[in-house]
Protein backbone atom coordinates (compact mmCIF):
# COMPACT_ATOMS: atom_id res chain seq x y z
CA UNK A 1 0.00 0.00 0.00
CA UNK A 2 2.90 2.01 0.84
CA UNK A 3 4.40 1.63 -2.04
CA UNK A 4 1.21 2.22 -4.62
CA UNK A 5 0.79 5.61 -2.96
CA UNK A 6 4.74 6.02 -3.06
CA UNK A 7 4.40 5.01 -7.35
CA UNK A 8 1.53 7.20 -7.48
CA UNK A 9 3.09 10.30 -6.00
CA UNK A 10 6.48 9.80 -8.15
CA UNK A 11 4.74 9.09 -11.34
CA UNK A 12 2.51 12.43 -10.13
CA UNK A 13 5.81 14.24 -10.30
CA UNK A 14 6.51 14.07 -13.97
CA UNK A 15 3.36 15.02 -14.78
CA UNK A 16 4.20 18.83 -14.52
CA UNK A 17 7.02 20.45 -16.07
CA UNK A 18 8.59 20.92 -12.74
CA UNK A 19 10.22 17.31 -11.85
CA UNK A 20 11.98 17.80 -15.74
CA UNK A 21 13.02 21.23 -15.27
CA UNK A 22 14.38 20.56 -12.11
CA UNK A 23 16.51 17.68 -13.27
CA UNK A 24 17.66 19.96 -15.86
CA UNK A 25 18.58 22.70 -14.26
CA UNK A 26 20.19 20.67 -11.73
CA UNK A 27 22.20 18.49 -14.26
CA UNK A 28 23.30 21.42 -16.28
CA UNK A 29 24.98 23.83 -13.07
CA UNK A 30 26.53 20.22 -11.40
CA UNK A 31 28.11 19.60 -14.90
CA UNK A 32 29.29 22.75 -15.07
CA UNK A 33 30.72 22.70 -12.04
CA UNK A 34 32.06 19.10 -12.45
CA UNK A 35 33.39 20.42 -15.72
CA UNK A 36 35.26 22.98 -14.19
CA UNK A 37 36.61 20.88 -11.41
CA UNK A 38 38.07 18.98 -14.06
CA UNK A 39 39.79 21.64 -15.63
CA UNK A 40 41.97 22.16 -12.46
CA UNK A 41 42.77 19.04 -12.25
CA UNK A 42 44.16 18.42 -15.37
CA UNK A 43 45.80 22.02 -14.55
CA UNK A 44 47.60 21.02 -12.24
CA UNK A 45 48.24 17.42 -12.65
CA UNK A 46 51.84 17.72 -13.44
CA UNK A 47 52.75 18.80 -10.44
CA UNK A 48 50.75 16.40 -8.89
CA UNK A 49 52.26 13.72 -10.29
CA UNK A 50 55.69 15.39 -8.84
CA UNK A 51 54.41 15.41 -5.46
CA UNK A 52 54.16 12.36 -3.00
CA UNK A 53 50.94 10.76 -1.82
CA UNK A 54 49.26 13.70 -3.97
CA UNK A 55 45.49 13.45 -3.52
CA UNK A 56 43.85 11.49 -6.87
CA UNK A 57 41.13 12.27 -9.60
CA UNK A 58 38.72 11.34 -7.20
CA UNK A 59 39.55 13.53 -4.40
CA UNK A 60 40.08 16.54 -6.00
CA UNK A 61 37.16 16.00 -7.73
CA UNK A 62 34.11 14.52 -6.06
CA UNK A 63 34.30 16.20 -2.98
CA UNK A 64 33.68 20.02 -4.39
CA UNK A 65 31.22 18.07 -6.72
CA UNK A 66 29.19 16.93 -3.99
CA UNK A 67 29.43 19.89 -1.31
CA UNK A 68 28.00 22.10 -4.68
CA UNK A 69 25.70 19.50 -4.91
CA UNK A 70 24.07 19.74 -1.55
CA UNK A 71 23.89 23.27 -1.35
CA UNK A 72 21.76 23.27 -4.92
CA UNK A 73 19.50 20.55 -3.79
CA UNK A 74 19.54 22.32 -0.70
CA UNK A 75 17.33 25.01 -2.91
CA UNK A 76 15.49 22.48 -4.66
CA UNK A 77 14.46 19.99 -2.85
CA UNK A 78 11.56 21.89 -0.92
CA UNK A 79 10.36 22.77 -4.37
CA UNK A 80 9.98 19.13 -4.73
CA UNK A 81 8.34 18.31 -1.74
CA UNK A 82 6.39 21.67 -1.29
CA UNK A 83 3.13 20.41 -3.17
CA UNK A 84 3.26 16.98 -0.91
CA UNK A 85 0.87 17.55 0.97
CA UNK A 86 -0.36 20.78 1.22
CA UNK A 87 -1.79 20.68 -2.76
CA UNK A 88 -3.72 17.96 -1.44
CA UNK A 89 -4.86 20.06 1.18
CA UNK A 90 -5.62 22.63 -1.03
CA UNK A 91 -7.71 20.68 -3.80
CA UNK A 92 -9.37 19.12 -0.91
CA UNK A 93 -8.17 15.12 -1.93
CA UNK A 94 -6.90 14.26 1.21
CA UNK A 95 -10.44 12.52 1.64
CA UNK A 96 -9.69 10.20 -0.80
CA UNK A 97 -6.79 8.87 1.24
CA UNK A 98 -8.31 9.11 4.42
CA UNK A 99 -11.38 7.51 3.79
CA UNK A 100 -9.56 4.50 2.11
CA UNK A 101 -8.53 1.60 4.31
CA UNK A 102 -5.27 3.46 5.22
CA UNK A 103 -3.41 4.16 8.21
CA UNK A 104 -1.67 7.84 8.61
CA UNK A 105 1.57 5.97 8.83
CA UNK A 106 1.17 4.89 5.06
CA UNK A 107 0.16 7.67 3.95
CA UNK A 108 3.15 9.68 4.94
CA UNK A 109 5.55 6.44 4.22
CA UNK A 110 4.06 6.55 0.79
CA UNK A 111 4.45 9.85 -0.15
CA UNK A 112 7.83 9.73 1.82
CA UNK A 113 8.72 7.48 -0.56
CA UNK A 114 7.72 9.06 -3.54
CA UNK A 115 9.86 11.64 -3.05
CA UNK A 116 12.65 9.51 -1.85
CA UNK A 117 12.20 7.31 -5.62
CA UNK A 118 12.61 11.12 -7.20
CA UNK A 119 15.80 11.88 -5.36
CA UNK A 120 17.64 9.15 -6.28
CA UNK A 121 16.96 9.88 -9.76
CA UNK A 122 18.13 12.91 -9.34
CA UNK A 123 21.45 11.04 -7.58
CA UNK A 124 21.99 8.83 -10.31
CA UNK A 125 21.36 11.53 -12.59
CA UNK A 126 24.61 13.17 -10.78
CA UNK A 127 26.66 10.07 -10.11
CA UNK A 128 26.97 9.08 -13.65
CA UNK A 129 29.23 12.19 -14.54
CA UNK A 130 31.83 10.93 -12.46
CA UNK A 131 31.00 7.33 -13.53
CA UNK A 132 31.98 8.72 -17.14
CA UNK A 133 35.09 9.13 -16.21
CA UNK A 134 36.38 5.02 -15.98
CA UNK A 135 36.16 5.56 -19.51
CA UNK A 136 39.82 6.76 -18.94
CA UNK A 137 40.78 6.84 -15.44
CA UNK A 138 40.72 5.16 -12.49
CA UNK A 139 38.57 6.21 -9.64
CA UNK A 140 38.49 5.51 -5.98
CA UNK A 141 35.67 3.88 -5.87
CA UNK A 142 35.06 3.37 -1.90
CA UNK A 143 35.59 7.51 -1.33
CA UNK A 144 32.48 7.77 -4.04
CA UNK A 145 30.59 5.41 -2.52
CA UNK A 146 30.97 6.85 0.66
CA UNK A 147 30.11 10.21 -0.51
CA UNK A 148 27.13 9.17 -2.44
CA UNK A 149 25.85 7.56 0.63
CA UNK A 150 26.34 10.47 2.14
CA UNK A 151 24.17 12.65 0.09
CA UNK A 152 21.92 10.25 -0.39
CA UNK A 153 21.12 10.11 3.53
CA UNK A 154 21.51 13.95 3.52
CA UNK A 155 18.43 14.52 0.98
CA UNK A 156 16.21 12.18 2.72
CA UNK A 157 16.92 14.81 5.86
CA UNK A 158 15.81 17.10 3.38
CA UNK A 159 12.87 15.37 2.37
CA UNK A 160 11.56 14.85 5.58
CA UNK A 161 11.62 18.13 6.64
CA UNK A 162 9.81 19.28 3.56
CA UNK A 163 7.91 16.99 3.78
CA UNK A 164 6.65 18.24 7.79
CA UNK A 165 6.36 21.57 6.50
CA UNK A 166 4.35 20.59 3.59
CA UNK A 167 1.88 18.84 6.38
CA UNK A 168 1.46 21.79 7.91
CA UNK A 169 -0.52 24.43 5.38
CA UNK A 170 -2.11 24.01 2.11
CA UNK A 171 -0.29 26.91 0.47
CA UNK A 172 2.32 25.49 -1.60
CA UNK A 173 4.94 28.58 -1.33
CA UNK A 174 4.62 28.79 2.33
CA UNK A 175 5.69 25.22 2.70
CA UNK A 176 8.55 25.91 0.16
CA UNK A 177 9.93 28.65 2.21
CA UNK A 178 9.72 27.30 5.47
CA UNK A 179 11.15 24.10 4.61
CA UNK A 180 14.32 26.28 3.28
CA UNK A 181 14.10 28.33 5.96
CA UNK A 182 14.50 25.33 8.28
CA UNK A 183 17.11 23.63 6.23
CA UNK A 184 19.83 26.82 5.37
CA UNK A 185 19.08 27.16 9.59
CA UNK A 186 20.35 23.13 9.83
CA UNK A 187 23.10 24.15 7.61
CA UNK A 188 24.29 27.00 9.30
CA UNK A 189 24.22 26.09 12.66
CA UNK A 190 27.55 25.42 12.75
CA UNK A 191 28.71 28.94 11.92
CA UNK A 192 27.60 29.66 15.80
CA UNK A 193 30.64 27.11 17.22
CA UNK A 194 33.50 29.35 15.08
CA UNK A 195 36.13 30.42 16.89
CA UNK A 196 34.86 28.23 20.42
CA UNK A 197 37.28 25.42 20.92
CA UNK A 198 35.86 22.35 19.99
CA UNK A 199 32.62 23.83 18.84
CA UNK A 200 29.83 23.71 20.98
CA UNK A 201 26.18 21.78 21.01
CA UNK A 202 24.96 23.73 18.27
CA UNK A 203 27.57 23.11 16.15
CA UNK A 204 26.82 19.38 16.83
CA UNK A 205 23.23 19.37 15.49
CA UNK A 206 24.34 21.01 12.00
CA UNK A 207 23.63 19.14 9.20
CA UNK A 208 26.61 20.45 7.66
CA UNK A 209 29.32 19.33 10.01
CA UNK A 210 27.41 15.67 9.63
CA UNK A 211 27.38 15.51 5.77
CA UNK A 212 31.29 16.91 5.83
CA UNK A 213 32.89 13.28 6.92
CA UNK A 214 31.16 11.44 4.40
CA UNK A 215 32.30 13.40 1.45
CA UNK A 216 36.45 12.46 2.51
CA UNK A 217 35.33 8.42 3.11
CA UNK A 218 34.88 8.89 6.69
CA UNK A 219 31.75 6.51 7.19
CA UNK A 220 31.14 7.49 10.64
CA UNK A 221 28.12 5.46 12.06
CA UNK A 222 27.07 8.40 14.65
CA UNK A 223 26.97 10.69 11.58
CA UNK A 224 24.64 8.23 9.99
CA UNK A 225 22.28 8.14 12.88
CA UNK A 226 22.21 11.66 13.03
CA UNK A 227 20.48 11.17 9.77
CA UNK A 228 18.71 8.58 10.48
CA UNK A 229 17.18 10.43 13.53
CA UNK A 230 16.14 13.21 11.72
CA UNK A 231 14.54 11.39 9.15
CA UNK A 232 12.34 9.52 11.80
CA UNK A 233 11.99 12.50 13.84
CA UNK A 234 10.33 14.56 11.01
CA UNK A 235 8.06 11.72 9.59
CA UNK A 236 6.48 11.04 13.09
CA UNK A 237 5.70 14.97 13.57
CA UNK A 238 4.12 14.76 10.05
CA UNK A 239 2.16 11.90 10.92
CA UNK A 240 0.85 13.47 14.63
CA UNK A 241 0.32 16.18 11.84
CA UNK A 242 -1.87 14.33 9.70
CA UNK A 243 -3.53 12.70 12.57
CA UNK A 244 -4.45 16.21 14.29
CA UNK A 245 -5.82 16.86 11.07
CA UNK A 246 -8.82 14.47 11.69
CA UNK A 247 -8.98 14.97 15.41
CA UNK A 248 -9.19 19.00 15.20
CA UNK A 249 -10.90 21.01 12.46
CA UNK B 1 -32.79 -7.06 3.45
CA UNK B 2 -33.08 -5.25 6.74
CA UNK B 3 -29.43 -6.72 7.09
CA UNK B 4 -27.84 -3.47 9.40
CA UNK B 5 -24.94 -1.88 7.68
CA UNK B 6 -24.12 1.36 9.73
CA UNK B 7 -25.23 2.48 13.59
CA UNK B 8 -24.73 5.24 14.90
CA UNK B 9 -24.76 6.08 18.88
CA UNK B 10 -24.71 9.01 20.50
CA UNK B 11 -22.44 10.57 18.03
CA UNK B 12 -21.10 14.40 18.76
CA UNK B 13 -19.06 16.53 17.58
CA UNK B 14 -17.11 19.67 19.19
CA UNK B 15 -15.13 22.67 17.20
CA UNK B 16 -13.86 24.26 20.13
CA UNK B 17 -17.02 24.98 22.20
CA UNK B 18 -18.97 24.72 19.15
CA UNK B 19 -21.18 22.07 19.16
CA UNK B 20 -21.76 20.78 15.05
CA UNK B 21 -23.64 17.26 16.19
CA UNK B 22 -25.74 16.53 19.28
CA UNK B 23 -26.09 13.03 20.34
CA UNK B 24 -26.98 11.93 17.13
CA UNK B 25 -28.22 8.33 16.80
CA UNK B 26 -29.40 6.18 14.19
CA UNK B 27 -28.85 2.85 11.68
CA UNK B 28 -28.65 1.87 8.14
CA UNK B 29 -29.94 -1.21 6.69
CA UNK B 30 -28.51 -2.69 3.53
CA UNK B 31 -30.70 -1.80 0.41
CA UNK B 32 -32.00 1.62 1.67
CA UNK B 33 -31.36 5.22 0.16
CA UNK B 34 -30.95 7.34 3.42
CA UNK B 35 -31.54 11.20 2.98
CA UNK B 36 -29.88 13.42 4.98
CA UNK B 37 -31.61 17.10 5.13
CA UNK B 38 -30.78 20.00 6.84
CA UNK B 39 -30.22 23.56 6.71
CA UNK B 40 -26.90 25.01 5.98
CA UNK B 41 -24.38 24.42 9.17
CA UNK B 42 -26.74 22.22 10.29
CA UNK B 43 -24.16 19.27 10.60
CA UNK B 44 -24.74 17.38 7.63
CA UNK B 45 -21.03 17.31 6.84
CA UNK B 46 -19.60 16.57 10.14
CA UNK B 47 -21.86 13.70 10.28
CA UNK B 48 -20.92 12.26 7.01
CA UNK B 49 -16.78 13.12 7.66
CA UNK B 50 -17.61 10.97 10.77
CA UNK B 51 -18.83 8.57 9.74
CA UNK B 52 -16.60 8.14 6.38
CA UNK B 53 -13.03 8.40 8.79
CA UNK B 54 -12.27 11.90 7.83
CA UNK B 55 -13.36 13.11 11.66
CA UNK B 56 -12.88 11.94 14.73
CA UNK B 57 -15.64 12.37 16.81
CA UNK B 58 -15.62 14.02 20.41
CA UNK B 59 -18.46 11.17 21.81
CA UNK B 60 -20.57 8.31 20.26
CA UNK B 61 -19.41 5.33 18.48
CA UNK B 62 -20.14 4.29 14.70
CA UNK B 63 -19.82 0.82 13.67
CA UNK B 64 -19.53 -0.08 9.77
CA UNK B 65 -20.61 -3.67 9.26
CA UNK B 66 -19.55 -4.75 12.72
CA UNK B 67 -16.61 -3.28 12.56
CA UNK B 68 -16.11 0.04 15.31
CA UNK B 69 -14.44 2.75 12.92
CA UNK B 70 -12.66 3.72 16.10
CA UNK B 71 -10.94 0.53 17.16
CA UNK B 72 -10.70 -1.48 14.21
CA UNK B 73 -10.79 1.55 11.32
CA UNK B 74 -9.36 -0.25 8.37
CA UNK B 75 -12.02 -2.56 8.94
CA UNK B 76 -14.54 -0.47 9.23
CA UNK B 77 -13.25 2.13 6.23
CA UNK B 78 -12.77 -0.70 3.91
CA UNK B 79 -16.57 -1.25 4.19
CA UNK B 80 -17.28 2.47 2.66
CA UNK B 81 -17.03 4.42 0.10
CA UNK B 82 -17.06 8.79 0.62
CA UNK B 83 -17.96 10.90 -1.92
CA UNK B 84 -17.21 14.48 -0.18
CA UNK B 85 -18.71 17.85 -0.94
CA UNK B 86 -15.96 18.67 -3.50
CA UNK B 87 -15.26 15.46 -5.22
CA UNK B 88 -11.40 14.23 -4.38
CA UNK B 89 -9.96 14.33 -7.82
CA UNK B 90 -6.55 14.80 -9.31
CA UNK B 91 -6.79 16.92 -11.87
CA UNK B 92 -3.37 15.74 -13.90
CA UNK B 93 -4.52 12.03 -14.29
CA UNK B 94 -6.72 10.55 -17.01
CA UNK B 95 -9.63 8.65 -15.60
CA UNK B 96 -8.63 5.22 -16.27
CA UNK B 97 -5.49 6.07 -14.13
CA UNK B 98 -7.32 7.97 -11.32
CA UNK B 99 -9.53 5.06 -10.75
CA UNK B 100 -6.85 2.23 -10.98
CA UNK B 101 -5.24 4.06 -7.95
CA UNK B 102 -8.36 4.19 -5.79
CA UNK B 103 -9.35 0.68 -6.93
CA UNK B 104 -5.49 -0.33 -5.52
CA UNK B 105 -6.15 2.11 -2.35
CA UNK B 106 -9.31 0.29 -1.22
CA UNK B 107 -7.94 -3.23 -1.44
CA UNK B 108 -9.41 -4.61 -5.10
CA UNK B 109 -6.77 -7.33 -5.56
CA UNK B 110 -4.90 -6.54 -8.67
CA UNK B 111 -6.35 -9.33 -11.01
CA UNK B 112 -9.32 -7.91 -10.25
CA UNK B 113 -8.80 -3.71 -10.92
CA UNK B 114 -9.24 -4.09 -14.21
CA UNK B 115 -13.04 -5.58 -14.53
CA UNK B 116 -13.53 -3.63 -11.42
CA UNK B 117 -12.53 -0.57 -13.14
CA UNK B 118 -14.79 -1.10 -16.65
CA UNK B 119 -17.51 -2.05 -14.30
CA UNK B 120 -17.51 1.35 -12.48
CA UNK B 121 -17.03 3.05 -15.66
CA UNK B 122 -19.94 1.53 -17.20
CA UNK B 123 -22.55 1.92 -14.19
CA UNK B 124 -21.73 5.76 -14.18
CA UNK B 125 -21.38 6.25 -17.46
CA UNK B 126 -17.89 7.32 -18.14
CA UNK B 127 -17.17 4.54 -20.73
CA UNK B 128 -15.69 6.90 -23.73
CA UNK B 129 -13.88 9.52 -20.60
CA UNK B 130 -11.25 6.41 -19.67
CA UNK B 131 -8.64 8.06 -21.77
CA UNK B 132 -9.80 11.82 -21.18
CA UNK B 133 -7.75 14.05 -18.14
CA UNK B 134 -9.75 14.76 -15.28
CA UNK B 135 -9.21 17.96 -15.35
CA UNK B 136 -10.98 18.52 -18.68
CA UNK B 137 -13.84 16.65 -18.06
CA UNK B 138 -17.18 18.86 -17.62
CA UNK B 139 -18.51 19.55 -13.85
CA UNK B 140 -21.28 16.47 -14.81
CA UNK B 141 -18.48 14.25 -15.37
CA UNK B 142 -16.01 15.00 -12.83
CA UNK B 143 -19.05 14.35 -10.46
CA UNK B 144 -19.54 10.93 -12.19
CA UNK B 145 -15.58 10.16 -11.73
CA UNK B 146 -16.42 11.03 -8.04
CA UNK B 147 -19.02 8.81 -7.43
CA UNK B 148 -17.04 6.06 -9.31
CA UNK B 149 -14.44 6.27 -6.72
CA UNK B 150 -16.80 5.88 -4.16
CA UNK B 151 -17.99 3.16 -5.64
CA UNK B 152 -15.15 0.92 -7.27
CA UNK B 153 -14.34 -1.32 -4.34
CA UNK B 154 -17.95 -2.34 -4.31
CA UNK B 155 -18.72 -0.99 -0.37
CA UNK B 156 -21.43 -2.45 1.50
CA UNK B 157 -22.00 1.56 2.24
CA UNK B 158 -21.96 4.45 0.13
CA UNK B 159 -21.99 8.04 1.56
CA UNK B 160 -22.66 10.58 -0.80
CA UNK B 161 -22.53 14.34 -0.07
CA UNK B 162 -24.55 16.57 -2.38
CA UNK B 163 -24.36 14.63 -5.28
CA UNK B 164 -25.84 16.78 -8.11
CA UNK B 165 -25.18 20.12 -6.59
CA UNK B 166 -23.87 22.00 -9.66
CA UNK B 167 -25.45 19.37 -12.12
CA UNK B 168 -28.03 20.14 -15.55
CA UNK B 169 -31.29 18.63 -14.97
CA UNK B 170 -30.31 15.66 -17.29
CA UNK B 171 -27.43 14.94 -15.23
CA UNK B 172 -29.47 14.80 -11.71
CA UNK B 173 -31.49 12.84 -13.16
CA UNK B 174 -28.70 10.24 -14.68
CA UNK B 175 -27.41 10.76 -10.78
CA UNK B 176 -30.24 10.25 -9.12
CA UNK B 177 -30.82 7.13 -11.19
CA UNK B 178 -27.32 5.88 -10.45
CA UNK B 179 -28.47 6.70 -6.45
CA UNK B 180 -31.48 4.38 -6.30
CA UNK B 181 -29.52 1.36 -8.17
CA UNK B 182 -26.95 1.43 -6.21
CA UNK B 183 -29.69 1.59 -3.10
CA UNK B 184 -30.58 -1.96 -3.68
CA UNK B 185 -27.56 -3.69 -3.38
CA UNK B 186 -25.84 -1.15 -0.68
CA UNK B 187 -26.92 1.01 2.05
CA UNK B 188 -26.61 4.84 0.88
CA UNK B 189 -26.55 7.83 3.24
CA UNK B 190 -27.36 10.80 0.66
CA UNK B 191 -27.41 14.44 1.63
CA UNK B 192 -28.65 16.99 0.12
CA UNK B 193 -30.44 20.43 0.05
CA UNK B 194 -33.07 19.28 -3.00
CA UNK B 195 -36.32 18.24 -1.47
CA UNK B 196 -37.80 16.35 -4.29
CA UNK B 197 -34.63 14.39 -4.69
CA UNK B 198 -35.15 13.13 -1.18
CA UNK B 199 -38.76 12.35 -2.63
CA UNK B 200 -37.71 10.55 -5.79
CA UNK B 201 -34.62 8.66 -4.44
CA UNK B 202 -34.79 7.95 -0.93
CA UNK B 203 -36.54 5.10 1.69
CA UNK B 204 -36.10 7.04 4.41
CA UNK B 205 -35.62 10.91 5.61
CA UNK B 206 -33.39 12.58 8.30
CA UNK B 207 -33.58 16.26 8.87
CA UNK B 208 -30.82 17.53 10.70
CA UNK B 209 -30.97 20.60 12.42
CA UNK B 210 -28.70 22.52 14.68
CA UNK B 211 -26.73 19.52 15.11
CA UNK B 212 -29.86 17.07 16.59
CA UNK B 213 -32.08 15.08 14.81
CA UNK B 214 -35.58 16.03 14.42
CA UNK B 215 -36.96 13.74 12.21
CA UNK B 216 -36.37 10.12 11.36
CA UNK B 217 -38.95 8.75 9.30
CA UNK B 218 -39.63 6.13 6.22
CA UNK B 219 -40.94 8.09 3.23
CA UNK B 220 -44.12 6.02 3.28
CA UNK B 221 -44.42 7.55 6.97
CA UNK B 222 -43.78 11.01 5.59
CA UNK B 223 -46.59 10.29 2.68
CA UNK B 224 -48.95 10.13 5.93
CA UNK B 225 -47.32 13.17 8.06
CA UNK B 226 -47.97 15.05 4.75
CA UNK B 227 -51.91 14.10 4.35
CA UNK B 228 -52.59 14.91 7.85
CA UNK B 229 -55.16 16.77 9.22
CA UNK B 230 -56.13 20.01 7.09
CA UNK B 231 -58.63 20.88 4.27
CA UNK B 232 -59.07 23.56 2.06
CA UNK B 233 -62.36 24.64 1.37
CA UNK B 234 -63.82 27.99 -0.75
CA UNK B 235 -67.31 29.27 -0.63
CA UNK B 236 -69.14 31.82 -2.83
CA UNK B 237 -71.14 33.22 0.67
CA UNK B 238 -68.75 33.50 3.39
CA UNK B 239 -70.32 31.48 6.35
CA UNK B 240 -70.51 31.90 10.10
CA UNK B 241 -66.88 29.83 10.94
CA UNK B 242 -68.78 29.07 14.02
CA UNK B 243 -70.65 26.49 12.25
CA UNK B 244 -67.59 24.70 10.96
CA UNK B 245 -65.62 24.91 14.07
CA UNK B 246 -68.35 23.06 16.00
CA UNK B 247 -68.35 20.10 12.95
CA UNK B 248 -66.96 16.58 15.35
CA UNK B 249 -63.43 16.57 14.55
CA UNK B 250 -62.65 20.23 13.45
CA UNK B 251 -60.17 21.39 15.58
CA UNK B 252 -59.70 25.03 14.52
CA UNK B 253 -60.54 27.23 11.25
CA UNK B 254 -58.34 29.90 9.43
CA UNK B 255 -59.44 32.11 6.48
CA UNK B 256 -56.56 32.18 4.45
CA UNK B 257 -55.70 35.94 2.43
CA UNK B 258 -57.60 34.78 -1.21
CA UNK B 259 -60.49 33.69 1.08
CA UNK B 260 -60.48 30.44 1.37
CA UNK B 261 -60.39 28.49 4.47
CA UNK B 262 -57.93 26.10 5.85
CA UNK B 263 -59.72 23.57 8.03
CA UNK B 264 -57.80 21.46 10.45
CA UNK B 265 -59.12 18.28 11.81
CA UNK B 266 -58.04 15.54 14.03
CA UNK B 267 -56.32 12.64 11.63
CA UNK B 268 -58.86 10.02 12.14
CA UNK B 269 -62.28 11.85 11.91
CA UNK B 270 -61.98 13.48 8.05
CA UNK B 271 -64.89 16.40 8.19
CA UNK B 272 -65.36 16.32 4.51
CA UNK B 273 -68.92 14.63 4.88
CA UNK B 274 -69.73 16.67 7.19
CA UNK B 275 -68.56 20.14 5.23
CA UNK B 276 -70.20 19.10 2.34
CA UNK B 277 -73.75 18.45 3.70
CA UNK B 278 -73.78 21.71 6.08
CA UNK B 279 -72.75 23.98 2.76
CA UNK B 280 -75.84 22.65 1.03
CA UNK B 281 -78.42 22.68 3.80
CA UNK B 282 -76.98 26.47 4.25
CA UNK B 283 -76.47 26.83 0.84
CA UNK B 284 -72.85 28.86 1.03
CA UNK B 285 -72.20 27.88 -2.52
CA UNK B 286 -68.78 25.55 -1.88
CA UNK B 287 -67.05 25.37 -5.06
CA UNK B 288 -63.72 23.77 -4.06
CA UNK B 289 -62.92 21.29 -1.34
CA UNK B 290 -59.56 19.70 -1.06
CA UNK B 291 -57.11 17.86 1.30
CA UNK B 292 -54.31 20.17 2.58
CA UNK B 293 -50.99 18.08 1.92
CA UNK B 294 -48.19 19.32 3.56
CA UNK B 295 -45.21 19.26 0.99
CA UNK B 296 -41.69 18.20 2.26
CA UNK B 297 -40.46 21.75 2.20
CA UNK B 298 -43.46 22.74 4.60
CA UNK B 299 -42.48 19.60 7.11
CA UNK B 300 -39.06 21.01 6.59
CA UNK B 301 -39.37 24.44 6.87
CA UNK B 302 -41.63 23.88 10.08
CA UNK B 303 -39.13 21.39 11.54
CA UNK B 304 -35.99 23.68 11.12
CA UNK B 305 -37.20 27.51 11.42
CA UNK B 306 -38.48 26.88 15.49
CA UNK B 307 -35.60 28.81 16.66
CA UNK B 308 -35.93 31.54 13.38
CA UNK B 309 -39.27 31.79 14.51
CA UNK B 310 -38.41 32.18 18.41
CA UNK B 311 -36.03 34.93 17.61
CA UNK B 312 -38.49 36.70 15.39
CA UNK B 313 -41.05 36.74 18.60
CA UNK B 314 -38.89 37.74 20.89
CA UNK B 315 -37.63 40.50 18.11
CA UNK B 316 -41.75 41.61 18.33
CA UNK B 317 -41.94 41.75 21.66
CA UNK B 318 -38.88 43.96 22.63
CA UNK B 319 -40.03 45.90 19.84
CA UNK B 320 -43.04 46.56 21.08
CA UNK B 321 -41.77 47.38 24.52
CA UNK B 322 -39.84 49.86 22.98
CA UNK B 323 -42.69 51.59 21.47
CA UNK B 324 -44.57 51.20 24.66
CA UNK B 325 -42.04 53.36 26.43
Amino acid sequence: MILTIGIREFKSLFLSPLAWSILAVVQVILGFLFLARLEVFQLYQPQLMAMDGAPGLTEIVLPDLLGNAAVILLLVVPLMTMRLVSEERRNRTLALLFSAPLSMTEIVLGKYLGIILFLLVLLLMIALMPLSLLAGASLDLGLMASGFFGLALLLAGFAAVGLFMSTLTQYTTVAAISTFGALLLFWILDWSGQGTAGGNWLAYLSLFNHYKPFLEGIFNSADAAYHVLLIITFLVLSIRRLDADRLGG
Amino acid sequence: MSHTLVEINNLSRFYGTLQAVKDVSFTIRQGEVLGFLGPNGAGKTTTMQIISGNLAPSGGSVTIANHDLLEDPRAAKNQIGYLPESPPLYRELTVNEYLDYCAALNNVPRAKRLSARENTKERCGLHDAGKRLIGNLSKGFQQRVGIAQAIIHLPPVVILDEPTVGLDPIQIREIRALIRELGRDHGVILSTHILPEVQTTCDRVQIINKGELVLNESIEGLEHHMKSASLTVAFHQSPDLQFLENLPGVKSVHPEKDGRLRVFHETEQNPTDAILRMAVNKNWGLYEIRPGRLSLEQIFVELTSDAALENAEALATTTTTDSGL
